[in-house]
């Protein structure tokens, strides 16, 4: 068994020629082709989005520390809201682990040498920064105050600030994550390394193929919606307008047959980290491999089928409403068969508890709670009590920050090792790992409590009964924020001064690890055959301690 | 230079030509694929107003100049037989065919697209256009029995039209600038007989926004009109 293991005395060394050095110009950054190269440009620029949608969820959370709206005016209250839900949604989570991880691993993953359009991979990233500038640019301008669902009519006749600018951002960026998904579904499709069958795929490569599909599917029909509200400004068109007879309802249909499958596209990537952290820091193959691959595919499919959900208020008839709420329960038990496989990994494996390991805990608890008060929520009697209530604030935020950043993270620490060649501190990394999940219980869980004794969403003042809890909010959200400042310090600090980790610090499966670390910039100097299972750690021999880099 | 142990059109990622071919086919099927669902938004609309209003559409409907629209269909029938056209001579290596099919195709394009100016121009002159212009005083006429209809919901159907044809004919004017690209290409000697797969997804999307206007025309100028 221990055949293949180098003695440990032996120092990695930082390969020669890695995509890093390979050019170190601007321009060798700029007009790059080369998918690490554009998940590091997306790492940048989407890390920058993720804090300035930070910076104005702190701005929520201390106008909410008092009752009185003393901090922000009302408008202007509006206006953060908004500007936090779009930053938030379409510029960070939608890309955040498709863009940077996804592209980084699923052509290393497959064992190709790029994915298949890397010039398309390039203009997907532009698309995605011309949209961020744009909608920067109409937030400078005043920005909008529509909240990030663009409710007509308010959006199309009554609100007075930029929509159409955020309107025409959102649809650029919008044709980003289509480039992305056509990419990674024409990837995996036709440039799989000989062996490399469908069976023996990592789940990480299947989570973000059936998050492709939700993106090709899906993000046409909000790139529409945005075309049909912004004409409907400018040109006076009337396809919302009920004084024409228009229907603001149909808005929220289409708004919603995309938005919702977006939360898949955000927490299907996620949920692929997990199932690759799970195996490797128990050292055991995914329980129910198919399961968990298929069940990606069955969120992906059900998840289309949910949307009205969000309408059970918006005056659709009973009997729809009742086959939303059956769908909505459906879509909850792919989604359980993820949750109960990990935790049956996790039996008799040989489990360890470095950073990643941690995150991939935390994220198995949160989702656990955001997904059953989704169950909640689907509940047509309860969801008309706490509709457009902080319970559904904290609900999703359950999904997304719970779900999505932990799986990020999660994976940023698993993989910062092949990305940059360089380990993390682990000491300040677990402790930020601290950090960020009592945060963000403080910060959200008073909000389920908020939101069912009747505190309502998007309003900057509120009775002074509600005090105790959103101080308890706002301190969490402080806790929070440190915990997401120490790793972007701390990572940046390792860049320079991390010890070298070695090909394979963590002895993971995946054709990710069997090449140097940063990889070369086509990734294997020969291509790899494939003749095992996916997460054979029956036959990879564990490091001796997981926390200090290991040469296998 | 990365490229110098490949021939001239296989790129690096891809191990051999069968490779690249298939990949692009299948990305130019996908991208339809996100064509179809975009244009879906408005067939959506289309079909849930039309259900709702339906004299109103009916009486909108026969206000389309249906010889421009039914002359514009011709015209797009015929590109789509030049397109195909133009793949076959590619697949024979024929060049000067293949950029003369492609220019044809072009010409027909623009064809459409001044008919379809000239249709629009109508209808800012009969006051059509939504807007505060918009006046619609016209009956539907369900075969000779006058039905008033309200004029909102006839702004609502112009509200559609023009989104659904405008989208459509900006899918035009990119598709012609496509093949012009292409024929520029072509002439240059870029493609071969066993090289040309982008006259083959070229024509793909030339296809499919033919096909999107063969479900427009009937939609917005044929059912209904003389029920």
């Amino acid at each position: 068994m221990a055949s293949t293991t180098i003695p440990a005395n032996q120092a990695p060394v930082e390969p020669k020629l890695n995509y890093l050095n390979n050019g170190h110009t601007i321009k060798s950054w700029l007009l790059t082709t080369d998918h690490k190269r554009i998940a590091m440009l997306y790492l940048v620029s989407v890390s920058a989005f993720f804090f300035l949608g930070g910076f104005f969820a702190m701005l929520i959370r201390l106008e909410l520390l008092t009752p009185e709206g003393d901090l922000l005016a009302a408008d202007t209250y509006n206006k953060v809201f908004t500007m936090h839900g779009i930053v938030m949604v379409f510029f960070f989570l939608v890309p955040v682990v498709p863009a940077i991880l996804g592209n980084f691993l699923v052509p290393l993953m497959v064992g190709a040498k790029d994915l298949a359009f890397p010039r398309i991979n390039l203009l997907s990233w532009y698309l995605y920064v011309i949209g961020g500038i744009l909608f920067l640019h109409c937030m400078l301008n005043g920005g909008v105050d529509t909240g990030w669902t663009f409710y007509t009519p308010y959006s199309t006749s009554a609100s007075n600030t930029n929509v159409v600018e955020a309107g025409l951002a959102i649809f650029i960026a919008g044709f980003s994550s289509i480039f992305t998904g056509l990419n990674f579904i024409v990837t995996v499709h036709r440039m799989r390394a000989p062996g490399l069958t469908w069976d023996r795929l990592p789940l990480f490569v299947w989570a973000n193929y059936a998050t492709s599909v939700v993106m090709i599917l899906g993000t046409p029909v909000i790139a529409i919606t945005m075309v049909l509200v912004i004409a409907e400004r400018t040109l006076h068109l009337g396809i919302f307008d009920p004084r024409l007879g228009g229907d603001p309802v149909l808005f929220q249909h289409l708004f919603w047959f995309y938005s919702h499958p977006a939360v898949y596209i955000m927490i299907l990537p996620s949920m692929g980290v997990i199932s690759e952290l799970i195996a490797c820091f128990s050292r055991k193959r995914v329980f129910g491999y198919k399961f968990v691959a298929l069940s990606s595919v069955a969120i992906a499919v059900f998840g289309f089928l949910v949307w009205a959900h969000h309408l059970f208020v918006a005056g659709i008839s009973l009997y729809s409403a009742m086959v939303f709420s059956f769908l909505s329960f459906v879509v909850g038990v792919p989604s359980a068969v993820k949750v109960f496989n990990w935790t049956a990994t996790l039996y008799k494996g040989s489990v360890s508890f470095a950073t990643p390991m941690l995150y991939a805990f935390g994220f198995i608890g949160l989702f656990t709670i955001g997904g059953l008060t989704g169950l909640i929520l689907a509940t047509i009697g309860i969801d008309v009590h706490v509709t457009d209530t902080y319970f559904v604030v904290a609900h999703f935020h359950y999904v997304m920050v719970g779900g999505v950043l932990m799986g990020y993270l999660g994976g940023l620490h698993f993989w910062w090792p092949k990305i940059t060649g360089r380990m993390y501190p682990e000491h300040w990394a677990k402790l930020s790992a601290l950090f960020v999940f009592v945060g963000f219980n403080l910060t959200f869980f008073p909000q389920f409590i908020l939101g069912y004794v009747g505190m309502p969403r998007r309003y900057w003042q509120y009775p002074p009964e509600f005090q105790v809890l959103n101080v308890l909010s706002t301190a969490g959200a402080s806790v929070l924020a440190v915990g997401y400042l120490l790793p972007m310090i701390y990572l940046l600090w390792s860049l320079k001064y991390g010890p070298l980790a070695g090909d394979n610090p963590w002895g993971a499966a995946g054709l990710e690890w069997q090449t140097s670390s940063p990889p070369p910039t086509f990734n294997f100097d020969e291509t790899p055959v494939v003749t095992w299972e996916a997460y054979n750690y029956e036959d990879i021999p564990a490091p001796k301690e997981l926390e200090a880099p290991v040469v296998t | 230079m990365e490229h110098a142990t490949h021939g001239p059109e296989l790129v690096h990622q891809f191990s051999d030509a069968q490779q690249q071919k298939n990949s692009a086919s299948l990305g130019m099927w996908l991208f339809l694929v996100t064509e179809i669902m975009f244009f879906g938004g408005m067939f959506c609309a289309y079909l849930i107003y039309r259900i709702s209003y339906f004299n109103a559409f009916a009486a909108g409907s026969q206000q389309l100049n249906i010889w421009m629209g039914g002359i514009n269909t011709a015209v797009l029938i015929v590109s789509s037989v030049t397109v195909v056209l133009a793949v076959r001579a590619a697949q024979e290596g024929k060049r000067k065919l293949l950029v003369a099919y492609l220019v044809i195709t072009i010409l027909l394009g623009l064809t459409f697209l001044v008919i379809k100016g000239f249709e629009y121009k109508e209808k800012f002159e009969k006051h059509h256009v939504p807007g505060s212009t918009f006046n619609f005083t016209e009956k539907f006429d369900d075969n000779g029995k006058q039905i008033p209809v309200d004029s909102k919901n006839a702004e609502l159907f112009f509200s559609l039209y023009f989104v659904m044809t405008g989208m459509h004919a900006i899918h035009m004017i990119i598709g012609c600038g496509l093949f012009t690209g292409l024929a520029i290409l072509a002439w240059k000697g870029h493609y071969t007989s066993t090289y040309f797969t982008p006259i083959e997804n070229g024509g793909l999307y030339w296809h499919l926004v033919d096909i999107i206007w063969i479900y427009l025309f009937p939609l917005l100028y044929l059912i209904s009109r003389h029920s």
